[in-house]
């Protein structure tokens, strides 16, 4: 995230800002950054954290299978949180697949940032037959629905490689899948403010002193535009979660070895009819808290920046 | 007693860093048929008066005090139903840009249609009638045709026309136009206002003229405010004060004006700029930009920089200055001990 | 008007072209019609035969071509799986899809409007700040997931037993908390009405409505609250805008000012979303029919994707693009229906 850097300087510029003076006074955007920060320590922490290593065949138990969490009579003390079908302790199964739906939410926003805004900046600023071609491209993909596109593509990746080809690469799979299904919503957004910002003396001013235009581009033209970029960017990186987890139930994503939040509801959704709620609904609650998080967090942020985002 | 009596109007907006009081002390009358003049800089509060005359400020701005009487009522106290009924019936406005003040997906015919019948009892085919009367009155060009047709098809004048002509709709007594030609092109403007003074004359409607051009007040109105920082500093008959401006700031916006100015010349402005509503200067607001601060003697004032002055009156007109107040009372002294 | 369609119908052609190739292109990397039509004991040699009989060796925009013409005749050959014509048997499975979507865009457009018209002219009241965060705890839970939840509530019930049961409000605030559960969660039922052709509907009967009642509400679940949102967020801004403040200062009523002059000038940009987000809705009915086993396309695509059946992949994107351009123009229409400065060339700047 840009806000952390490491230069001093900027440090002291962030103190002083709008952005910290607001959030030192909102609840509920501090409570968010709380959880969100706990969710993403504890996940990436999960070797360390977590009692037993689901990944590791040797430490389950078929015959601990199915078992409750601690306030439902049956429980084992063993596991908090109960186990899921197949024996793991679900209480380390989910903070290692809140690290896999993590991993894949931010390397995919990644992907889908680097071509938006790559593509962005130059439909905005070379204007004309590249951007006609690139934002019909755009239109195109978006009328067909990001899901959508994610889906066919998983689909059709799936049958030409084979299951188990695509189960062992299903991480970089899924950061691609969405990664390439997602970036019209950079590329517009970013073409609108640099259009808005085109038309600003300063360009001219650039351009006039015969600078080239791919530096007036990046040095000039991005940094202007990059409150609008950051403000998507907690709404991607949600929607890109849901998009995996969307992906690992409909069995397009991670395999239930190496489970994701997504997943594991999945998996458990077969035994909801026998009563075993939990092995489902506890990964689903862990994932509407991580998504609320970033989602309230997008909120906030955007009431505070208030940049002009591409509508519609 | 005047058709329209302000007094002591205090508007103030509710924002996060405290209250910003929009408007004080401002009082003043109209009468039938009266046409005034409420003029200064942007920033100044015109419109705030403008606005809150209606009760039409919307949050965080309120009126927290003074009276606005219309006819007997007093309109800032009147229930959201009384006060509707008043609003385009008796006291219409123009808006200042014709181009954001018509609704774009509604026709013309159905805006002017919809002012006669929330003020009548009144069948679409007479409010049409009615509406196409007062099109022609405004001489827009084939009126008939201009009532199925949209905003966006208008150019900025004949959407001006059009909303003068909403204005009259209802043979209202007052028209509160607020800076109604800034928007349009310099050659239409002065087309515009004589058009809206002739209605205005022909139907005896009361004026209010919000504006910074001093040109057209001049020109248009009987009675004229200049107003700063949220306040009346002078008032009275346009002419006196055009004539002989008492006020500094007065003085200094008339000697900006290009007519003053000798050709070749540099154009004379008042330095500085009008301060922040939320960070105004003590005593009176207008001394950081003042050249009679100091008096001939050499000593300063400190009046200015501790005490909002007061009204004081000289001829038909009245005035908010400390410099005036002092030339008047040394008058009075040399007067009474000859 | 004709202009604008022209350029409308150019559109739908250039993305059905752009649908039609990727379409190919799955069928000819996936697809080996020689391999389902013989057995594995067929030598090479005989097989390269019949790949020349059947034309897979000719060029790559010969194929395609005979694949668009095929395409456009409505036959996209025999699904593997039920060995029928694809087209039929997605025909079969449609009419319960465009069930669940109308009943979803129902619920949506019925509580979306006055939800998000409410909160916007009152934005500080109670009602609406809690609708506010009603709806972004809405678009943060994933469609299957409200379903799973919906189906543990409804159909499955729950049985709290947190308070104790011997007091009398103990057990009457767990009575009030728990659930019966008999919600049908499992496909449409079997109270279907026949209409024609291959479309029963669940419209007609109560036990028909009650099959689609979870199904609706979590295909609309995500919807919703974004649209809300939307409508919340357009309108505030519209009623900041000057021919708001003017139409009030003409003394007309404020239901009128709400909505005639907001609400229609609203509704402009929630029309063009809208046309977006159908799209996303029937790839949201994938994971609704999944969840409820609904007999529709969503869950006939994925059944599809597990068994390779090539052909009926195919037909069901060429089906959904039709279905997304259809959508598209038909939503540009009323656009410019509602808008009166689109004339006949096209959209406005």
């Amino acid at each position: 995230m840009t806000t952390t850097t490491t230069t001093p300087s900027r440090w002291e510029r962030l103190r002083d800002s709008y952005v910290w003076y607001s959030f030192k006074r909102d609840r509920t955007a501090q409570l968010c950054l709380a959880i969100f920060l706990c969710l993403v320590v504890a996940a990436f922490a999960s070797p360390l954290i977590a009692p037993t290593d689901p990944y590791d065949l040797r430490q389950i138990d078929i015959l601990d299978s199915e078992l409750p969490p601690f306030w439902i009579d049956g429980a084992d003390d063993r596991y908090a949180l109960g186990t899921d079908a197949q024996g793991r302790d679900l209480w380390s199964i989910i903070l290692y697949g809140t690290r896999v739906s993590l991993l894949i939410g931010f390397g995919a926003v990644l992907l889908q940032a680097l071509i938006g805004v790559t593509f962005g900046l130059m439909a905005g600023y070379l204007g004309g037959r590249v951007d006609a071609i690139l934002m019909r491209l755009a239109d195109i993909q978006l009328s067909f629905s990001t899901l959508m596109v994610a889906i066919v593509v998983g689909a059709v990746v799936k049958a030409t490689m084979g299951s188990a080809f695509y189960s062992q690469y299903a991480v970089i799979m899924l950061i691609l899948i969405i990664g390439l299904a997602e970036w019209p919503q950079y590329a517009r957004t970013v073409r609108a403010s640099v259009l808005a910002e085109k038309g600003k003396e300063y360009v001219d001013a650039a351009r006039v002193m015969g600078l080239r235009s791919r530096r007036i581009m990046f040095r000039h033209v991005l940094p202007n535009t990059l409150s609008p970029i950051f403000v998507i960017s907690t709404v991607q990186i949600a929607n890109a979660i849901i998009s995996e987890a969307a992906l690992s139930f409909l069995g397009l994503g991670m395999p239930e070895t190496h489970p994701s939040l997504g997943s594991l509801i999945k998996a458990g959704f077969d035994y909801i009819q026998s009563g075993s709620w939990w092995i489902t609904l506890i990964p689903g609650a862990v994932l509407v808290v991580l998504v609320l998080s970033i989602n309230l967090l997008g909120d906030w942020l955007r009431d505070v920046m208030n940049p002009r985002l591409y509508k519609g | 007693m005047a058709l329209l009596e302000v007094s002591q109007l205090d508007v103030r907006f509710a924002l996060r860093q405290g209250e910003v009081r929009a408007l004080r002390d401002v009082s003043f009358t109209l009468d039938r048929g009266e046409r005034l003049g409420i003029v200064g800089e942007s920033g100044a509060g015109k419109s705030v008066a403008a606005f809150s005359l209606l009760n039409l400020i919307s949050r965080p701005g309120f009126i927290a005090g003074g009276r606005i009487v219309f006819d007997g009522q007093t309109l800032n106290t009147l229930s959201e139903r009384k006060l509707r009924k008043v609003r385009g019936n008796r006291i219409s406005m123009i808006f200042q840009d014709p181009m954001m003040t018509l609704n774009p997906v509604l026709s013309i015919g159905e805006q002017m249609v919809e002012c006669l019948k929330a003020h009548r009892r009144i069948s679409s085919k007479a409010a049409r009638a009615i509406a196409l009367d007062k099109l022609r009155q405004v001489q827009i060009p084939s009126p008939e045709k201009r009532l199925d047709q949209y905003p966006h098809e208008l150019s900025g004048g004949m959407r001006q026309r059009i909303i003068i002509a909403i204005a009259l709709l209802l043979d209202p007594d007052i028209i509160i136009a607020d800076e109604p030609t800034t928007a349009l092109d310099v050659t239409i403007q002065a087309e515009i206002m004589a058009l809206l003074l002739d209605l205005c004359e022909q139907h005896n409607v009361g004026l209010i003229l919000i504006t910074h051009d001093l040109g057209v007040v001049s020109q248009v109105t009987q009675r004229m405010l200049v107003m700063y920082a949220g306040r009346v500093i002078e008032q009275g008959p346009t002419r006196e004060i055009i004539n002989d401006p008492q006020h500094p700031y007065t003085q200094g916006l008339l000697n900006a004006l290009p007519q003053m100015a000798t050709p070749g010349e540099k154009l004379n402005q008042i330095r500085g700029s009008m301060p922040s509503l939320a960070k105004l200067p003590s005593g009176c607001a207008f001394h950081p930009r003042c050249d009679f601060m100091i008096r001939p003697s050499g000593e300063p004032r400190t009046a200015c920089t501790e005490q909002v002055p007061g009204f004081v009156g000289t001829g038909n007109c009245r005035v908010a200055c400390h410099m005036v107040a002092e030339m008047l009372e040394d008058r009075r002294l040399k007067e009474e001990t000859p | 008007m004709i202009a604008f369609l022209i350029k409308r119908l150019m559109h739908a052609v250039l993305v059905m072209f752009v649908i039609s190739l990727l379409a190919f292109a799955i069928q000819d990397n996936l697809g080996d019609p020689v391999a389902q039509m013989v057995g594995q004991s067929v030598p090479e040699s005989e097989r390269q035969a019949l790949r020349e009989r059947l034309g897979l060796t000719d060029p790559f925009l010969v194929q395609y071509a005979r694949f668009a013409k095929n395409a456009v005749q409505g036959d996209f050959g025999n699904s593997y799986f039920y060995g029928e014509p694809a087209l039929e048997v997605i025909g079969r499975h449609l009419p319960a899809t465009l069930e669940l979507v109308f009943a979803a865009t129902l619920i949506i457009v019925l509580f979306s409007v006055p939800i998000g018209v409410y909160s916007a002219i009152k934005p500080r009241s109670l009602i609406s700040r809690f609708f506010m965060s009603a709806s972004i705890i809405g678009i943060s839970i994933p469609v299957f997931l409200t379903a799973i939840v919906l189906i543990q509530i409804f159909s499955i019930g729950i049985t709290v037993s947190i308070f104790p049961d011997s007091t009398g409000w103990g057990s009457w605030l767990n009575g009030l908390l728990s659930t019966s559960g008999s919600m049908p969660s499992f496909g449409r039922g079997y109270d279907l009405v026949h209409v024609f052709g291959s479309w029963d509907t669940n419209l007609a009967t109560l036990s028909g409505l009650q099959h689609l009642v979870l199904p609706a509400v979590s295909l609309a679940s995500i919807m919703l609250p974004l649209f809300v949102r939307l409508i919340r967020a357009e309108m505030m801004e519209v009623m900041q805008s000057e021919y708001v403040k003017y139409a009030r200062a003409k003394g007309i009523s404020m239901r009128r000012v709400y909505f005639v002059h907001a609400l229609k000038n609203t509704m402009l940009p929630v029309i063009t979303v809208g046309g977006v987000q159908i799209g996303t809705m029937v790839a949201y009915t994938i994971l609704t029919e999944t969840v409820f086993q609904w007999p529709g396309m969503g869950l006939m695509f994925l059944d599809a994707i597990n068994r390779a059946d090539i052909p009926l992949i195919v037909s069901y994107l060429m089906i959904v693009g039709v279905i997304f351009v259809v959508t598209n123009t038909v939503v540009d229409l009323i656009y410019g229906l509602v808008n009166p400065t689109v004339k006949l060339t096209g959209k406005p700047a």
